[in-house]
């Protein structure tokens, strides 16, 4: 314990009395729901939870964090994959859901303002009407929320031709680590100095809280044309993907399903789509009409020539939307046909796609286990979905030793541990795989300069956890380290 | 429901947060232990023994609307409202309710399931109102000394005219056209005694449309506001009583007379449809409940699945249609009604923005959840009002109580009806 029980109830009445006691959760059975986010194989018991409704009491909560010495754990809708809101042990969670409000919008600067609690769809939702939208559409988009996107510089389907969170926000009101609340990055494109918007954004909680965001908005395309194309097997499926990019259609989205995925799909949302078939792709291409309806016409002729068993289009909008929608709840869908699954999220060259797919099936068949695809292939990103029934014992840990194996393929093929998700607490451990020592020790120097002292987000991201305490004089064991949190083994 | 089947249902959540932005209580607080997979994380924790099922959980699971608006949205097609209802029972079973809450709860389910009683009650609203005793204390603030809950029922019980009291349903009603069939009428609770003008009006278009209109009479309630709260037995009690009156034991054949049997009200029916669940195995009612539940069709619903033949006037009005829970979540029905209400010509029919957002209403949680349920209908009525309609149609008596009963704090006067007294005025 860091704390004498004395210690943890004044800490837990002064931030009490900042958020409200409504708004302050510390009842043993009430933060059991905090436990974890969307990755529910670990669950730690946080000290306190607290939902602050403004950037000052954000800032408040911070002072009282860093007077008792206690970890931050920030959480946005706790949809994250890979870990990044687990909770710290007698750390405080501050979650963000109830700073839920837009503050701005600014069509004549394609721009708004926005609360780090707003569900991305909402923020599409509040300018559709008008002709615009929010580009970034990770598959939870009707949860997730923007202080988590940008956290986690969440992509999505169409981020193929329009780039991550990262392309797509302006600037941040952030608290620091000592509680002060400052502005980073620039309302205005290309701001002069150091780009610190690209180091808080995907920095997993670790650099700071954002409590507002300046993001970009853009014209809804004129027209978009989707094809949903399905084939004998992920072999041509692949393919296909290869055959559109090289003759340089940058189409908006390329998904592909496997056969396991499209029955998830399927059952889930009552789609009409084929069984009978070892793969699909769902295109999307957009632009001014004449331009997108040309390309799509292009797209259907490779689909085609790479030997599709069918090509078909939707009849109307609603069928449009049924089709992006099975694709977009697919992860959830595996409930469908599995207890529990291990969504896996990696990267590999475009051109590898066919040869790393056949290596994860051999692998999943050798271990015992199914695995569905899922993924967003116009840039190799990968989602194996490995399927176990948590309920057998052991059948857990297995599941999760074939999804590491899955990254090691990544790896091995020139790829990347993560395209999404994150590395968060679930992945921090292959980090050391991926980077070498003097890479991990840049990237640690980068978060020290925003906090020294290492409260946010501890134990995410790096695979040691990593100190600041470098600095001369005596030796000051950090909070971290005397929770047991931290080591400097 | 076993210990079995209530843990795989719980493991069917995967814990992918969906459902949140769906549930109005997450919406209203933010915090998880109101959102569906918070609530059933709250229950796996129960079900396994690693917390108590104490006040503070409890009022978790109370504070539930049971709008099932999670099941539309989960992927994973969890039956979070078989995990509630299953819970409810559990809470009343297990755990001990402060003196005064159980006192309320008695009271309420000593009302409101029971016509007799409710329209005992009536009459005396009715003088209480007329005789200006209402008024004098609502000015001398007296009613702000009545706890919350019982303020509630005050203002959620609708003005009466005492022609309304004496309505009594014609036990049968011949078609008014070329005889398509014969249906029998469920009459509700709460709408035969406030809403007497809805079942009428049902009758009414139903003749119209050339069917015979059968009203068994001494109908009990179907259960469903019992069900919803977890008054297992109670809630069997009534749907036995009903489906004897409907399928009795010694002529089951007698519910062969009926094409179908028709509700108005959406919780009732979403109820009525559960029965032949409900009864399932059951050696004396289990094959009667399967054959009854076959049958029973929200009244939006059967007369969408026909041709029409009654002629509809003309009715020029800018009509906003709300979406009952029970109606759109719970039995998937969403463009009947408002097919039905274009069907009138000259009609404008406009969606109201969130309209798979519950009301607040949701049985008699508003009753006893007045603070929560008032925020959420609160939204409603805000979203309701963002598109100006002259008129509001709904199909759930709780519901246009309890939007009536807001717009009236605000002053403001916005009628509401259901869908087939709109559709009455066309083709009378």
């Amino acid at each position: 314990m860091i704390l004498r029980t004395a210690e943890t109830v004044d800490a837990q009445r002064e931030l009490a009395a900042i958020v409200g006691s409504e708004n302050c959760i510390v009842d043993p059975a009430e933060l059991r729901v905090y436990e974890c986010d969307g990755l529910t194989g670990t669950r730690v018991r946080p000290l306190v939870v607290v939902l602050p409704a403004t950037t000052e009491e954000v800032a408040g909560v911070v002072k009282i964090a860093r007077r008792y010495g206690l970890p931050i754990v920030p959480r946005g809708a706790g949809t994250g994959l890979s870990g990044g809101a687990l909770p710290v042990e007698n750390g405080i969670v501050i979650g963000l859901s109830r700073m839920h409000r837009i503050l701005e919008i600014d069509f004549e600067n394609l721009r708004m303002r926005l609360q780090p609690g707003v569900i991305n769809l909402d923020v599409t939702k509040a300018i559709a009407a008008h002709g615009y939208y929010y580009a970034p559409d990770p598959s939870s988009q009707s949860v997730c929320s923007i202080g988590g996107n940008i956290a986690e510089n969440s992509g999505g389907a169409h981020c193929l031709k329009y780039g991550f969170t990262t392309n797509h926000v302006y600037s941040a009101t952030v608290v620091t680590s000592d509680g002060d609340v400052v502005e980073i990055g620039s309302p205005c494109s290309d701001a002069v100095g150091y780009d610190l918007m690209a180091a808080l954004v995907g920095s997993e909680g670790l650099v700071g809280i954002v409590t507002e965001a300046v993001v970009r908005i853009l014209r809804t395309p004129e027209k978009t044309c989707t094809l949903f194309a399905t084939f004998p097997s992920t072999d041509e499926a692949g393919n296909c993907v290869s055959g559109i990019v090289a003759a340089g259609i940058v189409p908006a989205a390329i998904e592909m399903m496997d056969k396991l995925a499209i029955e998830a799909i399927v059952k889930s949302t009552g789609v009409d789509w084929p069984l009978d078939v070892g793969a699909a792709l769902l295109v999307d291409v957009d632009g001014v009409e004449a331009e997108a309806e040309h390309t799509a016409a292009q797209a259907v002729e490779i689909a085609r020539a790479s030997g599709a068993l069918e090509v078909r289009t939707p009849r109307d909008e609603r069928e449009r939307q049924l089709m992006w929608k099975g694709r977009k709840s697919a992860f959830a869908a595996m409930g469908r046909i599995s207890p529990n699954y291990y969504v896996q999220d990696g990267v590999i060259p475009r051109s590898e796609i066919s040869l790393v797919l056949r290596e994860i099936a051999d692998l999943c068949a050798r271990e015992g286990f199914r695995v569905a695809n899922v993924f967003h292939a116009g840039d190799g990103n990968l989602h194996p979905l490995v399927l176990y029934d948590g309920r057998i014992p052991g059948q857990a840990h297995h599941a999760e030793e074939v999804a590491a194996e899955i990254l090691r393929i990544c790896l091995r093929h020139g790829g990347s541990i993560t395209g999404e998700h994150g590395v968060g607490a679930d992945k921090a451990a292959y980090m050391g795989e991926a980077f070498s020592e003097a890479d991990l020790e840049s990237m640690n120097f980068v978060r020290c300069a925003f906090d020294p002292h290492a409260i946010f987000n501890p134990g995410k991201v790096f695979p040691t956890p990593r100190l600041c305490g470098d600095r001369a004089g005596a030796y000051v064991p950090h909070a971290t380290e005397i929770s047991e949190q931290a080591g400097r083994g | 429901m076993s210990s079995a089947t209530y843990a795989d249902l719980i493991a069917d959540c995967v814990h992918c947060g969906f459902c949140l932005p769906a549930c109005p209580t997450y919406v209203s607080w933010g915090n998880e232990m109101d959102s569906p997979r918070g609530r059933i994380d709250l229950m796996k924790g129960v079900h396994e023994g690693a917390i108590a099922l104490d006040d503070s959980v409890v009022t978790h699971f109370d504070r539930c609307l049971g709008c099932m608006a999670c099941v539309t949205a989960c992927p994973s097609g969890v039956r979070y409202d078989l995990l509630i209802e299953e819970t409810r029972v559990k809470v009343e079973d297990e755990h001990k309710r402060e003196p005064f809450d159980q006192a309320f709860r008695e009271l309420v389910f000593a009302l409101f399931p029971r016509p007799d009683r409710l329209r005992l009650l009536a009459p005396l609203l009715y003088l209480f109102r007329k005789s200006g005793l209402q008024r004098l204390t609502r000015e001398r603030g007296l009613t702000n000394l009545l706890p919350k809950r019982l303020r509630q029922l005050d203002e959620l019980t609708p003005p009466l005219e005492f022609s309304q009291l004496r309505v009594q349903l014609p036990a049968f009603t011949p078609a008014r056209r070329a005889r398509r069939g014969t249906v029998a009428l469920i009459a509700g609770c709460v709408q035969r005694v406030f809403f007497p003008n809805v079942n009428a009006s049902t009758i009414r278009v139903l003749a119209a449309e050339g069917f015979d209109v059968v009203v068994p009479h001494n109908q009990g309630c179907c259960g469903a506001l019992s069900l919803h709260a977890g008054r297992a037995d109670e809630s069997a009690d009534f749907a036995r009583a009903l489906l004897d009156r409907f399928v009795p034991v010694e002529n089951p054949h007698e519910l062969d007379r009926y094409d179908a049997i028709i509700i108005n009200a959406a919780g009732c029916g979403s109820t009525l449809k559960q029965y032949g669940a409900l009864f399932a195995g059951d050696p004396v009612h289990g094959e009667r409940a399967a054959a009854f539940d076959a049958k029973v069709r929200d009244v939006n619903e059967f007369l969408a699945g026909l041709e029409p033949v009654a002629p509809r006037k003309p009715a020029p009005i800018r009509v906003a249609y709300h979406d009952a829970c029970h109606l759109a979540h719970a039995q998937g029905i969403r463009d009947e009604p408002r097919a039905l209400l274009r069907s009138i010509p000259g009609l404008e029919l406009v969606e109201i923005p969130q309209g798979d957002q519950c009301c607040g209403s949701a049985g008699v949680y508003n009753l006893l959840e007045p603070e929560s349920g008032a925020e959420i209908g609160e939204r409603k009525v805000d979203n309701i009002l963002s598109v100006a309609p002259q008129l509001l149609a709904s199909a759930n008596p709780g519901c246009t109580l309890q939007i009536r009963s807001l717009l009236a704090r605000r002053g403001i006067d916005l009628p509401a009806a259901h869908p087939i007294e709109i559709l009455d005025v066309a083709v009378s």
